[in-house]
């Protein structure tokens, strides 16, 4: 399992680049994001190198975020590579509740970042269908 | 016109004597029915014996808002429930509203109270008159309703809401007089010119527009958009609803029924009098009232009194529009609404300790309420559905509560601006 952290953003210009600047003076890495938003405020998740360290440093900068543990998985990098994944899940009743992708600079396949209700059920789904799941530490350090 | 001139144009040496003799009954009334009266009086070491003159009101303590909350409902009433034929209710601070009462002789004071403001404001029996102050609870509605009835006008009692479908009625009965919120008035000019119509298309002549704070400003638009004379009139449930004050053709200020309400301008920090034209909080005293008296009771309201003859001939004194409250309490759309409402609402969703803030708007012609609660760690969620889950519960608590529609808005911890660590509650950008 990976931890996420999500952060709590109001759709005002500015507040993306703070919560960047945040990280990069605490030399966190920000290794994938993604957002999710509505009209009033927006929700960043964010796949970084010290989790733990980075929601510290955006608390003590007044900013609203938490860790939720979300699964990595490498899929093959080709047409319905990501379908045939997904249909074990779909299979499994497993709802996903958001998805995104990462770019791995060492990896041929393509890693893909999701959240989902029943989180060891679906680690239990893919690792029986030998899917590749992708360990924190990877995530963290590569 | 003056519908009874004989006490609205009193001599005031008589009035004196009326008002001394009205007020003396009240307080051996209210001392010897009510615990509370009985009580206050004596922690202030007072007596209905040692009120010889009017001059003595003031040894007499002030009763204030929670006093009636914390009677609720009936701890103040000097009458048995089977005397009292009418309850109206204003929605409370923290949940518990207040209740008040009439008898059968309270609703015919009211109705005369309102006949005189309804003539003050042009109404005759010839009059249509058109009321869309809120029926119900709220005192606006049967409080015109009733004194229209005693003029002997026709009296259409439309209530609020359906705006477009109020217009043609307006148009298609010959409506004369238009009773309702100045805010609302000012909407119903703007439905006007988008359904293509202009105030020649309709009889209206005049309006009794209250129960909410409005400007000469509004005014000049008001009257100049519907072709009207707009009266401004003042109220409140605890002394009997709208017809406490009213203002006749001379516009310069709201006559207050001095035969039936004692009015006192005191300095809010200290509780004492001010003398005549000094600016202060309003503070009346009911003189005729029976089901619930109220003895020096704070409005909150701020405004000035003067005794000056006036060109209507009407003797009562004036008050001036009211120029602001003593509290933080908002009217918005004619409700009433205080921020510890809104706090209430946050505390009672598990909030510890909720940072929030009112904004207040009108655009157009219509109030409009935004909430802006910063977000917390246990409101916090990762999903975008949770945070409007949120965000829809506090509006329909809001609802519930005050029957006010407000736009909730999550904001970021630390985004409203705060003063001595205390969020700022309120922002009020309505030009008036």
């Amino acid at each position: 399992m990976i931890k996420q952290i999500s952060v709590f953003l109001e759709n005002k210009s500015g507040r993306l680049i703070r919560i960047a600047q945040i990280l990069g003076e605490a030399k966190i890495n920000i290794r994938g994001l993604s957002i999710a938003d509505t009209s009033d405020f927006g929700i960043l998740r964010l796949i970084v190198d010290q989790p733990e360290k980075a929601v510290k440093e955006l608390k003590e900068n007044d900013i609203m975020a938490t860790l939720t543990d979300v699964i990595a998985i490498e899929v093959p990098d080709r047409p319905g590579g990501l379908a045939e994944v997904l249909v074990y899940l779909n299979k499994a009743g497993i709802n996903i509740e958001y998805i995104y992708s990462l770019i791995d600079k060492q990896a041929q396949n393509a890693m893909i970042m999701m959240r989902v209700e029943q989180i060891d059920r679906a680690l239990d789904v893919l690792e029986s269908n030998n899917i590749p799941i992708v360990s924190s530490n990877r995530i963290y350090t590569f | 016109m003056i519908w009874n001139p004989y006490y609205e144009a009193i001599d005031r040496e008589k009035l004196y004597t009326v008002q001394f003799l009205r007020l003396k009954q009240t307080l051996e009334r209210v001392y010897q029915l009510v615990p509370f009266y009985r009580e206050s009086f004596k922690q202030a070491g007072v007596e209905p014996g040692d009120i010889r003159s009017l001059d003595d009101l003031q040894k007499l303590p002030f009763t204030v808002k929670n006093d009636l909350r914390d009677n609720f409902p009936y701890g103040l009433f000097t009458v048995d429930l089977n005397e009292v034929v009418r309850i109206h209710s204003s929605s409370g601070t923290t949940g518990i509203p207040t209740v008040v009462g009439y008898t059968q002789k309270d609703l015919d004071t009211w109705a005369e109270l309102m006949a005189r403001t309804l003539t003050a404001g042009g109404a005759t029996k010839e009059s249509v008159v058109h009321i869309a102050y809120g029926y119900g609870l709220f005192t606006g509605g049967l409080g015109a309703h009733y004194g229209a009835e005693k003029i002997g006008a026709t009296v259409v009692p439309i209530s609020g809401g359906q705006t477009k479908r109020q217009v043609k009625m307006m148009k298609d009965l010959g409506t004369t007089l238009l009773a309702c919120t100045p805010s609302y008035a000012l909407f119903i000019a703007e439905t006007m010119e988008e359904m293509d119509l202009t105030p020649k298309d309709l009889k209206l002549r005049s309006g009794v527009f209250g129960a909410e704070p409005w400007s000469e400003n509004m005014r000049h638009v008001i009257e100049e958009k519907l072709q009207i004379d707009a009266y401004d009139i003042y109220g409140l449930s605890e002394i009997i609803g709208p017809g406490v004050s009213y203002e006749c053709p001379a516009k310069a200020g709201l006559h207050l029924s001095e035969d039936h309400f004692i009015p006192e301008i005191i300095d809010s920090a200290t509780g004492k009098v001010l003398p005549e034209g000094e600016k202060g909080e309003l503070v009346i005293t009911t003189i005729s009232k029976e089901a619930l008296p109220m003895i020096r009771y704070r409005t909150r309201d701020i405004t000035t009194l003067t005794s000056e003859p006036c060109a209507c001939g009407r003797t009562h004194m004036r008050m001036k529009k009211v120029s602001g409250r003593t509290d933080d309490m908002l009217i918005i759309r004619g409700v009433n609404v205080f921020p510890s409402q809104i706090e209430s609402i946050l505390l009672e969703m598990g909030e510890t300790e909720p940072h929030y803030q009112l904004v207040v708007d009108r655009i157009g012609s219509l109030d409009t309420l935004q909430v802006l609660v910063e977000v917390s760690e246990q409101m916090f969620s990762d999903h975008i559905r949770g945070l409007e889950t949120l965000e829809n519960k506090i509006r329909t608590e809001i609802d519930n509560l005050l029957g006010v529609t407000a736009d909730v808005k999550l904001v970021e911890p630390k985004s409203i601006p705060r003063s001595e660590g205390k969020a700022q509650r309120v922002v009020d950008k309505r030009t008036l």
